[in-house]
């Protein structure tokens, strides 16, 4: 017993003197507390009052679109823009009035920066005016404390450094309406754009990219005392378009003050190496906000500068047709390459009679000869024979009238009539309506980007579609090989004849382009004009004939080429159509052969480089992919 | 038989026949008062931390600390004796825990340390610390002077300690894993271990902390060293310490008030109700609340050790000590931690932090504590009887 007292008295003495040490322990955390939570006080309250940290979002860089060779086409510029964190804010109102105090707004602009206040939450800073200039800048900076949750910072601007050459295969980008902004929480981030038109619409998803995150340090009266964290986010994907900017611009300065357009394809693949429509805009404008005079002018402008007459202007392709008629006839078996019709200048199908261009007689004639002539007459009577609907079939097979799938945004199939279509309309279809179909007038509407997808694939005997994207991020997308596309089903003596008497039509004097033949050695292209009528001659007009310069020019008829080169091994097709031109072979083809001849001598088909660099380059030649 | 022969002076308790409201009755009613108080403060607290709200944290703490009071109530009833013979076989099965949640465990901020049983989050760190105060409180219980003198006896308890104190730095938990070496230590001291064989040891880690350090995991390097010079990386790892350190200089003398304390409410701290509770407290009730909770805390140490200087028997005054212990490391980790003296290590701090695995474990280790304090002079039976 004595032991255990021992032990106990012992335990106790310990025990003790560890509760003693664990008291003095608290007695220095509380001591350390007083220093901290009262001698230092005014130190930590102050650091308590600059300490917060907000996060917003920030929209990512849109991505760039380039030319096959990489000349940029849609790039960003920086510019400053003021944001508002209204979260901020203590008053947001107050803020804002003291902002308009120094930043002029117009009213709408307040509008809708009320309508974002009332809409976003705080994390989503509110765009109070883009583009800011330095006196707007140094009047921000200057009254930051009256602007708590204002901040400035750089943003990108969308610009097209071609301008109006690219604007319509390349499109615009326009601020996010409302709606759209509403329902996507990414695209309600000051900055960000949505693709309108052109391939900006089309690949609009790929070039948007993630957004990125700020978090800065703010004090409790908004004012940002730097900043903690930055990630851009994901920048969108550069885009390469099939454009060569070089044959672009050669387009565009082919037509000129027309208005029209020029289509120029991969032969092989229905790649888009130039699309232009003219007249054309200056897409950079819509990123800012197009200015109310340049848009009214653009609104009464009757050769429609904002419409893409590539994909969505519809005209009747007049003589550029009869290839389609030809190889209607020769799939039923009613016409061959030795079948002969004859011409005597007219028609005469019951009571009415159909006229030869000129009123010509052509005589009798194989299916090469009235391509070559254009003879109006053969086709006449291959129209009655072959019919509508198979007509239709034919043109539907060569891409003529359907929807050829193009990553594009409004892309009009145009419309090639059948009996059913017609019945559907309630039109009498009468035969007459069979016989002028023969030569590409009446009913029928198309776009020159289904003429020159047609003459593709009448020159490849592939079924190629027409697309603009090349690559995604660098990926090659899928199309850009000719074996991507499947045969087009047509027999191929069918289409050598056909190919024979687009050759003849350029290269033979007696053809209708031969002022238009290629003047390249041992390379010639292959093609077929048209003129199409788009006003009922009177009698009176007839007299003097298409001809005369005094009709009003939009009564003028419509010039159209399609062609394709090299004969021996296309590469390249092309369609022109000249609006109110009068004669393909006088307005339309020269811009072909000039195409032609760029594209033949540059080769861009095919190729992510240049073949040829230019001559005043002085950095060193990039190591070309030849094959 | 021999009881029966020869009665010692002093009748024991079970002879006396004491039904359950006797037992009651002797349970240390200002200490239960104390641990009640305790969970109301860390209520507030976790209400605030939800921005003035009960949900989502004050709520479902409070089932947790209701649970957790009923069981130690439940504790306190039960014999001591027949808690000591436990000791053992408890602590076995806390090295298993620890084997399986090595093994089977899922990972919390880089290291394994919970794992999931019947639905029940538990960490068998905790519950460890416990279970090894009972392990060597048993094996002490009947040492003599000259036993706990001699080094060959005291080897195994060291060893009983090294064993799960290694387990859990595998986890990797260095705050644990220390704080349950120093429980096995202060046990030892309680048990008439030599005092200057301690301060050899003390001697010796001092000289080897440098090596020590080299082996560390890189988060524990970066937590020392974020330690020694917070200003460095303000934003990364020193962050939380400038915070903390931010939110209690803010409260001042009489604090922020309630609800209106500008780091807490602007959610400035990551987690802060759970390890950084006190910040809270701190910041709205100023220095004058957290010092009234320095001294709630104080009272749960000091009546603790009350309850082992007052026990009759070797067993109770050790596990009682080592139970004190345990209750005053949570709280001076955290508190330190939390203003900055030493390295931030996820340690909660008692009965007031968010959280189960760690609730549950101090309300267990308060059941055996007021199960001492119940039967605080019943009679060990003697070594013969076993």
């Amino acid at each position: 017993m004595r032991r255990a007292a021992k032990t106990r008295s012992a335990f106790t003495r310990r025990a003790l003197l560890i509760g003693t040490a664990q008291g003095a322990i608290f007695g220095a955390i509380a001591t350390r507390l007083y220093n901290l939570q009262v001698s230092q006080h005014s130190k930590y309250a102050m650091l308590a009052e600059q300490n917060s940290i907000s996060e917003r979002l920030v929209a990512p860089e849109r991505g760039l679109i380039t030319d096959r060779f990489g000349t940029i086409l849609a790039g960003n510029q920086q510019h400053w823009r003021a944001l508002f964190m209204h979260a901020l804010a203590p008053d947001p109102e107050m803020v804002l009035e003291n902002f308009y105090k120094l930043v002029d707004l117009p009213d709408d602009e307040k509008q809708r920066i009320a309508q974002d206040l009332a809409s976003r939450p705080g994390y989503i800073p509110v765009l109070l005016k883009d583009y800011l200039d330095w006196p707007d800048m140094a009047a921000i900076e200057v009254n930051t404390p009256n602007l708590p949750g204002v901040v400035v910072e750089v943003g990108a601007s969308r610009i097209y450094p071609l301008g109006p050459v690219s604007a319509h295969a390349v499109g615009y980008v326009a601020r996010p309406n409302q709606k759209e902004a509403q329902g996507d929480t990414v695209l309600s981030l000051p900055g960000m754009r949505v693709g309108r038109t052109g391939a900006e619409a089309a690949q609009d998803q790929a070039l948007r990219g993630a957004p990125g995150f700020v978090q800065t340090e703010t004090n409790v009266h908004g004012e940002v005392v730097r900043e903690v964290a930055h990630d851009a986010g994901t920048p969108g994907q550069t885009v390469t378009l099939g454009l060569d900017a070089g044959l672009q611009a050669l387009a565009v300065q082919s037509l000129a003050d027309n208005a029209g357009a020029v289509v120029m394809l991969d032969a092989n693949t229905g790649e888009i190496i130039a699309m232009a429509s003219s007249p054309a805009f200056d897409p950079g404008l819509f990123d800012k906000g197009v200015p109310n005079a340049v848009w009214t002018g653009w609104m009464t402008d009757p050769k429609h500068p904002l419409q893409n007459k590539a994909t969505a202007g519809l005209f009747a392709p007049g003589s550029t047709f009869k290839p389609t008629v030809a190889l209607a006839a020769m799939k039923a078996g009613l016409l061959s390459a030795d079948t002969i019709l004859t011409c005597p200048g007219f028609f005469k199908l019951g009571d009415h009679i159909f006229w030869c261009d000129n009123h010509v007689a052509h005589g009798s004639i194989t299916v090469t000869t009235a391509l070559q002539v254009s003879c109006d007459v053969f086709f006449y009577q291959v129209a009655l024979m072959t019919g509508i609907d198979r007509m239709a079939a034919m043109a539907g097979q060569l891409g003529l009238g359907i929807d050829l799938g193009a990553d594009l945004p409004n892309v009009s199939p145009g419309l090639v009539p059948t009996l059913a279509w017609a019945k559907s309309k309630g039109i009498h279809w009468a035969q007459g309506s069979t016989v002028v179909q023969g030569i590409g007038q009446g009913y029928t509407q198309l776009t020159p980007l289904a003429l020159a997808t047609m003459i593709a694939r009448v020159a490849s005997g592939n079924a190629v579609g027409p697309h603009i994207t090349r690559r995604i991020g660098g990926v090659l997308q899928n199309g850009a090989d000719p074996d991507d596309w499947p045969d087009l089903d047509i027999d191929d003596r069918h289409l050598a004849v056909i190919r024979q008497g687009l050759f003849e039509v350029v290269n033979t004097p007696q053809g209708t382009a031969y002022a238009a033949r290629l003047t390249i050695p041992n390379v010639q292209m292959a093609g077929k004009t048209g003129t199409a009528q788009v006003h009922n001659n009177t009698a009176a007009e007839k007299q003097k004939n298409f001809n005369d310069m005094t009709m009003a020019w939009e009564n003028r008829p419509n010039a159209l080429f399609v062609g394709f080169a090299p004969y021996d091994n296309p590469r390249y097709a092309v369609a022109v159509v000249v609006e109110h031109g009068n004669f393909g072979a006088q307005t339309a083809a020269p811009i072909a052969q000039a195409m032609m001849t760029y594209a033949l001598t540059h080769d861009p088909a095919g190729r992510d480089a240049p073949l040829t660099l230019p001559a005043q380059s002085t950095t060193p030649a990039l190591p070309v992919n030849s094959t | 038989m021999i009881l029966e022969s020869s009665l010692p002076p002093r009748r024991p308790f079970r002879d006396r026949s004491f039904g359950l409201v006797r037992k009651l009755l002797r349970v240390n009613w200002l200490f239960m008062l104390c641990v009640c108080l305790l969970a109301a403060v860390g209520y507030t607290a976790l209400y605030s931390a939800a921005g003035g709200s009960p949900q989502p944290y004050a709520n479902s703490q409070l089932w947790r600390f209701l649970t957790g009071l009923v069981m130690m109530l439940g504790i306190a009833m039960v014999d001591i004796r027949a808690i000591e013979k436990l000791s053992w076989p408890s602590y076995l099965l806390g090295v298993l825990l620890l084997l399986a949640v090595m093994k089977f465990g899922h990972m919390g901020l880089g290291a394994k340390r919970w794992m999931t049983v019947g639905g029940v989050e538990i960490q068998p760190s905790e519950l460890m610390k416990l279970f090894l105060a009972m392990a060597i409180g048993s094996y002490f219980k009947r040492a003599t002077p000259e036993q706990t003198g001699n080094l060959i006896f005291v080897l195994p308890a060291v060893a009983a300690i090294l064993l799960p104190v290694g387990l859990i730095l595998k986890e990797p938990n260095l705050g644990t894993a220390v704080i349950t070496g120093c429980i096995g230590c202060a046990v030892m001291l309680g048990a008439g271990v030599r005092w200057w064989w301690f301060a050899i040891v003390i001697a010796i880690i001092a000289v080897a902390a440098p090596v020590l350090y080299h082996h560390l995991h890189d988060y524990q390097k970066a937590r020392i060293d974020t330690f020694l010079n917070p200003g460095a990386d303000p934003l990364g790892a020193g962050y939380n310490i400038i915070q903390s350190k931010i939110a209690l200089g803010s409260g001042g003398f009489f604090g922020q008030g309630y609800l209106h304390g500008t780091q807490n409410q602007l959610n400035f701290l990551p987690e802060k109700q759970t390890d950084f509770v006190f910040t809270i407290i701190a910041e709205e009730f100023g220095f004058l609340g957290s010092v009234a909770v320095l001294a709630l805390l104080f009272s749960i140490v000091a009546l603790a050790l009350y309850t082992a200087v007052t026990c009759q028997h070797t067993y109770g005054r050790l596990v009682a000590l080592g139970i004190g212990t345990n209750f005053f490391l949570y709280c001076f980790v955290n508190l330190s931690m939390v203003m900055g003296l030493i390295p931030v290590g996820g340690v909660p701090l008692p009965l007031i932090s968010y959280g189960g695995s760690a609730l549950t474990a101090v309300m267990l280790g308060f059941g055996v504590l007021m199960s001492i304090h119940v039967h605080r002079d019943v009679e060990f039976a003697a070594m013969d009887d076993f």
